[in-house]
């Protein structure tokens, strides 16, 4: 079906950011060689390489800890919160200022569509330090003293690049710990031009140190020694193998892990919102969210009519080159990725459930997948239990409220979960009965600095963001 | 129908489906009504601000300006109109841009009942329609028989199409029948015109109820909604437009009939209608990308569509007095 009204290409230039050849280790304030072997990253989108970047290895993350010591020890702890705030708020405003290049080098790296990292990453970033930045000076009222715990070693995934790095360094930052943080393999990009912001901030040397590299990297710096915290965002079974090396040692660990949230539609839901809700849960950001929403839990008595209003929709869904400013579905972030994705799709299929997806036309380049749903799911299928990680939907349906309950929750995991009613007392009966870390009402995927994210069970420990985000970082914490 | 605008695209009278079963009572109304699905404001507004974030550049956006100049209703609804003025609209809605002959004609032009048979006389069959606003307009504080007078009147004197308002009073007091009986008896008095039903959506104020009221009136038979006089603020906005889309989608799904949707008052810029128009396209479907589908109500629009299209044709900006007043 070809509209009369066809959207112009309408493609967000790149010359605003310049990326250079290679990259290397930012440490001490400064850029340095690696010493592992350096590696290429690439636009998931077109698969051209975008820049070389350094690895670290054990002893580069030695230097990298011992800067972040030395930083610590005579700079920054002993800063005035006050002081630190002004470091803090400056980063914040470089960060706006440099908003639309962060954005397009995100969107680069990434994948995911300039729509995204300009209205809600960025943004978002920018938002976080700020609101760190004002707790800098107020920690003790913050309920968990003013004492920092020291070095903290983090690691972050490829799915919000930067987002991950501001909820991980700006909480940090503020505590007066300093830090050491690796970002994933396949998106380091803006954590590096975040390097160049810090050096543009005058941030103290040492106070921020980014090494690049893979699994090896991380594991060295989540054992190494002279770590007093570990913060990770990613996968459960990453998560498990770190929980497993802090064993037995006196660091503290925030883990935010995978998710398979609920999102449950009443039949009094507003259905043309829920859709929307539906849409943004899992397709926002191509589904690549630990919180997505990709169980969709729709009472049996509205389900034929949300699937027609849905697939209609998706049917509006723009799936392309992330740079053009009227994608809405990006490209998936990698090769690996898409195979899990497409492995999981079509176990899905051979258990009987029914899949569909709008008829639109994938670039030949690249790594994509179309926006895809299933019916006919139960609480059996594996795709109604495994984190899929992309744009795929599993819809359920279910008759009364305690077994959406039940359904929602029967699940390893407890990140979050969503509820779509028109009956405020409905909203918080469901609140308190489901075991997710965050529910939203009448909306999903929405994030903001001041309040607090995290899960229950296989979803990790720790909360990040607002008041409850300080508890990670200072030492009259309660873990 | 003296011209083919307004006429249903596929050819079909716009007939009322059989909804006599809900339309017998207020009670059975009401139960319908208060029945539909419910409009979240916040998420509502989200997803309408979330499409004005639309880039239609190039091709598109030619495309676009062409397309909104062929549907703007040319509005003057001023105490101080004269025939003098309504002559001078009137030549400027076949003639929008006398340097540009490949420029498209407007809509209509929609003045009131008393000026009728003046822009009748200028627009002849030029395919220009003839719209009036009738029913006491703006406030539609009168009796039924001088709204129907008002009606027929402006009918008789040549009008194509006749811009109605409901009776607000009666709908936020939940007599929902009696402003039912009056859109069925409006359109009656229509004749061969095609009504379309102003909301006055700044009064209504919630979207729960423009969602009711566009129900309503596509029952009794509207051949548009419309979202306001020009003379209430808020006039017409991105979310309240973007309801009676969905509203008139979701009627053509479950009658096979189509109803038009006009938004009036406070769209002036280019870069709005083309938001209107990507809204439409999204929400409601191409089906009503055409004229006899979706209009805008504006006056200071169309110089500002005119100003972009040469633009687009001349790669220049030209000032504002290369433009027509009216």
């Amino acid at each position: 079906m070809t509209s009369p009204f066809e959207y112009a290409p309408a493609p967000e230039s790149r010359s605003i950011v310049d990326i250079k050849p290679s990259y290397g280790l930012f440490i001490n304030g400064e850029f340095v060689d690696g010493h592992g072997k350096a590696f290429k990253t690439i636009s998931p989108a077109t698969e051209e390489v975008l820049a070389e970047v350094a690895e670290a290895d054990e002893a580069d993350v030695e230097k990298a800890v011992k800067a972040a010591r030395k930083a610590y020890d005579k700079v920054w702890g002993p800063m005035p919160g006050r002081e630190r705030a002004k470091y803090l708020y400056r980063i914040a405003r470089i960060i706006q200022e440099r908003g639309r290049e962060l954005a397009v080098l995100e969107s680069l790296d990434n994948g995911k569509p300039i729509k995204e990292s300009r209205d809600v990453d960025i943004p978002t970033v920018a938002a976080h330090f700020f609101y760190y930045a004002g707790w800098a000076d107020k920690l003790e009222y913050s309920g968990f003293g003013s004492t920092p715990l020291g070095v903290a070693g983090q690691v972050i995934p490829w799915n919000f690049p930067l987002l991950m790095l501001a909820w991980k360094i700006a909480p940090a930052l503020a505590c007066g710990n300093t830090v050491v943080l690796k970002p994933a393999e396949t998106t380091p990009l803006t954590a590096l031009l975040f390097a160049e912001i810090c050096q543009q901030a005058d941030l103290p040397p040492g106070v921020v140190n980014i090494v690049t590299g893979a699994g090896d990297t991380g594991r060295a710096l989540v054992s190494h020694p002279d770590v007093d915290k570990v913060a990770f965002t990613g996968s459960t079974d990453v998560g498990r193998a770190i929980a497993k090396a802090v064993a037995g040692t006196d660091k503290k660990v925030t883990l935010e892990l995978g998710g398979k949230a609920a999102n449950i539609v009443f039949d009094d839901a507003p259905i043309d919102q829920a859709v929307e809700g539906i849409v943004n849960g899992i397709f926002f950001n191509q589904g690549h969210v630990c919180c997505a929403g990709s169980r969709l839990l729709v009472q049996e008595s509205v389900a034929e009519e949300v699937l027609d209003r849905l697939k209609r929709r998706m049917s509006t869904l723009r799936v392309g080159d992330p740079l053009d400013k009227n994608t809405d579905i990006g490209a998936i972030n990698s090769a690996e990725q898409l195979a899990r994705i497409r492995e999981l799709s079509d176990i899905g299929e051979a258990e009987g459930a029914g899949r569909w997806s709008p008829a639109c036309d994938l670039p030949s380049n690249g790594f994509w997948f179309p926006p895809t749903l299933f019916t006919g799911v139960t609480q059996a299928h594996r795709i109604a239990r495994e984190e899929i990680f992309g744009p795929v939907l599993s819809v359920l349906t279910f008759r009364t409220p305690s077994e959406a309950v039940e359904k929602a929750n029967n699940t390893p995991y407890g990140l979050s979960a969503g509820v779509w009613t028109d009956k405020g007392s409905r909203i918080l009966h469901m609140a308190n009965q489901l075991r997710a870390g965050v529910v939203w009402a009448n909306t999903f995927n929405k994030f903001d600095p001041t309040s607090p994210f995290g899960g229950y069970k296989e979803s990790g420990y720790g909360r990040e963001g607002g008041r409850h985000g300080l508890e990670a970082y200072l030492k009259g914490g309660v873990k | 129908m003296p011209t083919g605008q307004g006429s249903s695209a596929t050819g079909a009278p716009v007939v009322s489906a059989d909804f006599s079963d809900i339309t017998r009572t207020d009670a059975s109304l009401r139960g319908f009504l208060h029945g539909l699905p419910g409009v979240d404001q916040v998420g509502a507004e989200a997803r309408a601000a979330s499409l004005g974030t639309r880039s239609i550049k190039t091709t598109a956006k030619e495309f676009a300006i062409d397309l909104a100049i062929r549907m703007v209703d040319l509005t003057t609804l001023e105490g101080q109109d004269t025939h003098g003025k309504v002559r001078a609209l009137a030549a400027k809605a076949m003639h929008p841009d006398p340097a540009d002959p490949t420029c498209p004609m407007t809509a209509a032009v929609c003045v009131y009942p008393d000026m009728v048979a003046t822009a009748r006389e200028v627009l002849g069959d030029s395919g220009v329609n003839v719209a009036a606003v009738a029913t006491a307009f703006p406030s539609g504080r009168a009796a039924l028989d001088i709204k129907l007078a008002d009606t027929s009147d402006a009918v008789e004197a040549g009008a194509d199409e006749i811009d109605m308002v409901i009776d607000r009073g009666a709908f936020l007091s939940g007599r929902y029948k009696d402003v039912y009986d009056e859109i069925v008896a409006v359109r009656e008095a229509c004749g061969p015109a095609h009504l379309k039903v102003i909301f006055e959506t700044g009064e209504l104020q919630t979207y729960d109820n423009v969602r009711r009221a566009s129900w309503l009136a596509m029952m009794a038979g509207a051949h548009f909604i419309k979202t306001s006089t020009g003379k209430v603020q808020p006039a017409a906005t991105l979310p309240v437009t973007m309801i009676m889309l969905e509203a008139v989608r979701d009627f053509r799904a479950q009658t096979g009939q189509m109803v038009g949707v006009k938004p009036a008052g406070g769209i002036r810029t280019s870069k709005d209608a083309i938001k209107y128009l990507v809204m439409v396209n999204e929400v409601a479907g191409q089906d009503w990308l055409d004229p006899d589908w979706f209009r805008f109500g504006a006056s200071t629009l169309l110089n500002d569509l005119l100003m972009q299209r040469t633009k687009m044709k001349t790669g220049r900006y030209s000032g504002p007095d290369y433009f027509t007043l009216d």
